[in-house]
């Protein structure tokens, strides 16, 4: 018997290390981790730095720059006296970067829009990859008639734009909520946007899955554990999985960036997250009456999501490469 | 403006119908087309049916009554003139009879001349299709509560007698009415054909009397009018020739494209409110082409007195005391346009100046001086409603969703679980009115039918107003306070304007401390056209004259 130190590090280590050794990745994963925890500090910012409540219209109130204090709505400067705008970024802690036309302070609603924005994305992301994957493997293992029926299921769901898909089932359950059996989901509900955009998602991770599994049902070492008669259940659980979890795994961040912009979407649409809750895409859409004068509204919200969604690219690129079985071995040799 | 006005008068009174060739009102800029903007078109062509300040606008250059409101600018154009009848009679048998003589000569769009007969079966079809003031402003009529019981059979027998000879037509009332001649003025009693169908005509257009007529309608692209041949000028302050040849009315533009093509030129006028975003670029660069107006008009909050949680006084009560007014105007476009208001009824008219019951810090002056919540909060708990769920309807225009907003946050910090449902604007206002969909609290404007407290205080809280299950019942509130109705109905029936301004106070007052509603603001219109538009006249009633202006 050898010694467990000598062993070769399993294909999980080997990828950690390859992570390791790309920078591209580990800077994408420190962008990710400021997020959240900006984000996570949310309520910190909005008590004791901006000390407003970005959840109520403070159209009339008042913040002290300078010892001064300064309406948070600014008569606009025309011979005939129309109008207000917001306050502008003061670039002090309260109103950092200026109001929203509810005289809200935009940098806390950032913050804690972000907390629901990345909220729904991981979340939906995750409920997708698990849904996918039962079906993916389900479909790829068992083949036949149910690989038939729920490729024909993905297929009609695929035929369908994601966001008309999308829109429509938000159009549903935000008006109405959601009812199964004894548990209704009110419409201001986050789970509402999640199971949304969990579910047009599916196909799209589903196939990969569904082709890997199939490749795996036909190896060797699967052929041989049904010639000695293992159940399908222990071997779906101890061969396939394992060797499945990579591509799940590598197309985690991929659908975590392209859930966060549907749900962008969906909540500029006014049917994703709704008032008076946050997200990134509700703040675009309140900044967006605003876009000739306090342009910063709409952008701040915009260049978020730029930064994650590009930082969570980055990272499923890594993954891909630090997964990639022929990939590691080109590496190691 | 007014000089050439003035010659249109002079020109009318002289030579009544007579005009050169190329030229109205005297004047060479005949011709071209006006071409107007709305997000939405504003739903039946039916003159007595619609009751949306979109088309009465418009239906103020197409359709004639025997009196109107005249087309002139000022609380000039608040006083009742002769339109089709050639006077404006005097009343009798104490303000129960009214005699009216019908102009010769006037014939509809299609050629046919207006006769006394026309005349009474417009009265009779107000009835027949439910014209949503049939009850309000004409129910006084002797035969209208038969009318008004079984329309399909209305005769207003007794109420209405004609003389084709004599060309008069005369009204008997069940009792005096001090308003009856400007609600004879008010678009919904114009003359229409006798043979228009006793049903809402939809998109079919009935033939006109003024200088306009509908050539074509799709509800969800355009509008289109042309002048009528038949027109030949009587009265240029009742109805004045139009300038223009034609009338373009396009939809579907929101609030903000419709702002964008109004400055470039691709559109003369839009119907909208301006959007709060786009004033300071609007002031700033287009002032010449803006016109601040003054306006009978309000925003308030109508509550539905007959369901939860508002069903509770205290409830309403603390809606009143938590509504910060200030914030609200702010939000409509700031003090240039909009002041705030805490009674049911514009300064401008008695019953608009009692003492606000709702207002931090009270003082001797009566005036609002800002919410006070913790008042509003106690209110709340002492009513036993905190907690419950409320749905806020708005319109889907964004100063609407602005304010809404305000409003859903306002009753969230009382104590109150708020969802805010915006509608269509085209939808909203029969939505909010019907109490089949159960709304609890809407947000909406009001605008004045004619000038004075009635068009608030009675037509939006008389017991008269209040119709279940239908889209035309604009008492939303659901609200009827006998003690106040009877203080309307005298004030309505009496002519003594001293006596009149006190009954409409006391009914204010009453109806507040009662807190139906949440008066928010009276506002001032802000209209803007395009740089080619001239002679824009303003009238305090139904706004830009489309018939006065010219673009050529």
């Amino acid at each position: 018997m050898r010694s467990s130190s000598s062993l070769p590090p399993g294909p999980w280590a080997v990828a950690i290390r390859a992570l390791a050794r790309d920078r591209a990745s580990l800077v994408s994963v420190g962008v990710l981790a400021l997020m959240v925890l900006a984000s996570l500090m949310a309520p910190l910012y909005a008590r004791y730095v901006s000390r407003t409540d970005p959840f109520l219209s403070n159209v009339a109130g008042q913040v002290q720059i300078d010892g001064r204090a300064v309406d948070i709505m600014q008569p606009n400067d025309n011979p005939l006296h129309l109008g207000l705008s917001p306050i502008g970024p003061t670039g002090r802690g309260a109103y950092l970067l200026g109001a929203d036309s509810q005289g809200r302070d935009v940098a806390a609603r950032l913050l804690y829009g972000g907390r629901n924005s990345l909220l729904i994305a991981s979340a939906a992301a995750l409920l997708c990859v698990v849904m996918a994957g039962v079906v993916g493997i389900v479909a790829g293992f068992f083949g036949g008639v149910v690989d038939a029926v729920l490729s024909r299921i993905m297929d009609i769901m695929w035929a369908v734009p994601v966001y008309l898909f999308a829109i429509s089932l938000s159009i549903v359950m935000v008006s109405q909520g959601l009812t199964i059996g004894p548990f209704t989901i009110t419409s201001d509900n986050l789970l509402i946007p999640i199971v949304i955009i969990a579910i047009v998602y599916v196909p799209y991770a589903a196939r990969p899955i569904r082709g890997r599994v199939m490749a795996l049902r036909n190896s060797e070492f699967v052929l041989a554990a049904r010639g000695l008669g293992v159940p399908s259940a222990r071997i779906l659980l101890r061969d396939i999985l394992p060797n499945v979890t990579g591509t799940i795994v590598v197309l985690a961040p991929l659908l975590t960036a392209l859930a966060l912009l549907t749900e962008s979407a969906l909540s500029f649409l006014s049917i994703g997250v709704q008032a008076p809750a946050a997200s990134w895409g509700t703040i675009i859409q309140d900044g967006e009456g605003l876009i000739y004068t306090r342009p910063l509204v709409a952008v701040a919200p915009g260049l978020a999501i730029v930064i994650v969604v590009l930082a969570l690219n980055v990272l499923g690129d890594g993954l891909r490469d630090a997964l990639d079985v022929r990939e590691t071995s080109r590496r190691g040799h | 403006m007014c000089a050439i006005l003035a010659l249109g008068l002079v020109v009318s009174s002289g030579r009544a119908g007579a005009q050169a060739p190329g030229e109205t009102l005297g004047s060479p800029h005949r011709g071209g087309t006006l071409r107007l903007t709305a997000d939405s078109s504003g739903g039946t062509l039916d003159p007595q049916i619609n009751y949306t300040s979109t088309y009465l606008q418009l239906f103020s250059v197409l359709y004639d009554g025997l009196l109107t409101f005249p087309k002139v600018e000022g609380m000039a154009g608040t006083r009742v003139v002769a339109d089709l009848a050639d006077h404006v009679p005097e009343p009798e048998d104490g303000g129960r009879t009214w005699r009216f003589t019908l102009r010769q000569g006037v014939r509809f769009s299609d050629g046919r001349p207006v006769t006394t007969d026309d005349v009474v079966a417009s009265f009779r079809r107000l009835f027949k299709v439910g014209a949503p003031t049939a009850g309000a402003f004409y129910g006084a009529i002797v035969g209208a509560d038969a009318c008004l019981a079984h329309p399909a059979s209305c005769t207003l027998e007794g109420g209405i007698e004609a003389d084709p000879d004599s060309r008069q037509v005369i009204f008997h009332l069940s009792r005096p009415d001090g308003e009856f001649l400007q609600k004879i003025a008010f678009p919904h009693a114009v003359i229409l054909p006798a043979d228009t169908p006793a049903h809402d005509v939809g998109n079919q257009p009935v033939p006109t009397t003024g200088p306009y007529r509908i050539v074509s309608y799709d509800p969800n692209r355009a509008l289109t009018l042309d002048r009528n041949p038949a027109f030949r000028m009587w009265s240029a302050e009742a109805q004045p020739d139009g300038y223009v040849d034609h009338i373009l009315y396009s939809f579907g533009l929101d609030d903000e494209a419709e702002t964008t093509a109004v400055e470039n030129g691709h559109y003369d006028w839009m119907y909208e409110d301006k959007p709060q975003d786009r004033l300071g670029e609007l002031g700033a660069r287009y002032a010449s082409q803006l016109h601040i107006q003054p306006l009978f008009a309000f925003w308030y909050l109508p509550m539905n007195t007959r369901r939860a949680p508002f069903d509770n006084v205290l409830a309403r009560r603390a809606v009143n005391y938590a509504i910060d007014r200030r914030a609200l105007t702010m939000l409509y476009g700031g003090p240039a346009l909009a002041t705030p208001l805490c009674s049911m009824v514009p300064p401008v008219f008695p019953g608009g100046d009692i003492a606000c019951p709702y207002t931090r810090d009270p003082t001797p002056d009566g005036r609002w001086h800002g919410p006070d919540l913790e008042r509003a909060r106690a209110l709340v708990r002492q009513s036993g409603t905190a907690g419950q769920h409320v749905t806020l309807i708005v319109a889907n225009r964004s100063i609407d969703i602005g304010m809404g907003t305000y409003v859903r946050n306002t009753l969230e910090s009382i104590g109150y679980h708020v969802d805010m449902k915006p509608l269509n604007i085209a939808i909203q206002f029969p939505y909010i009115q019907n109490t089949n969909n159960h709304v609890q609290i809407a947000l909406t404007d009001w605008f004045a039918d004619y000038a004075s407290p009635s068009n608030f205080l009675d037509d939006l809280l008389g017991c008269e107003n209040f119709h279940p299950g239908s889209d035309s019942s604009i008492n939303m509130a659901g609200y009827c306070n006998q003690t106040a109705q009877d203080l309307m109905i005298r004030a309505l029936a009496t002519t003594d304007t001293v006596a009149q301004a006190d009954l409409w106070r006391q009914a204010a007052r009453i109806v507040m401390d009662d807190a139906p509603t949440a008066p928010i603001m009276s506002m001032r219109y802000l209209d803007f056209v395009s740089a080619r538009v001239g002679n824009y006249v303003y009238t305090m009633l139904y706004h830009l004259c489309f018939s006065r202006v010219w673009v050529q």
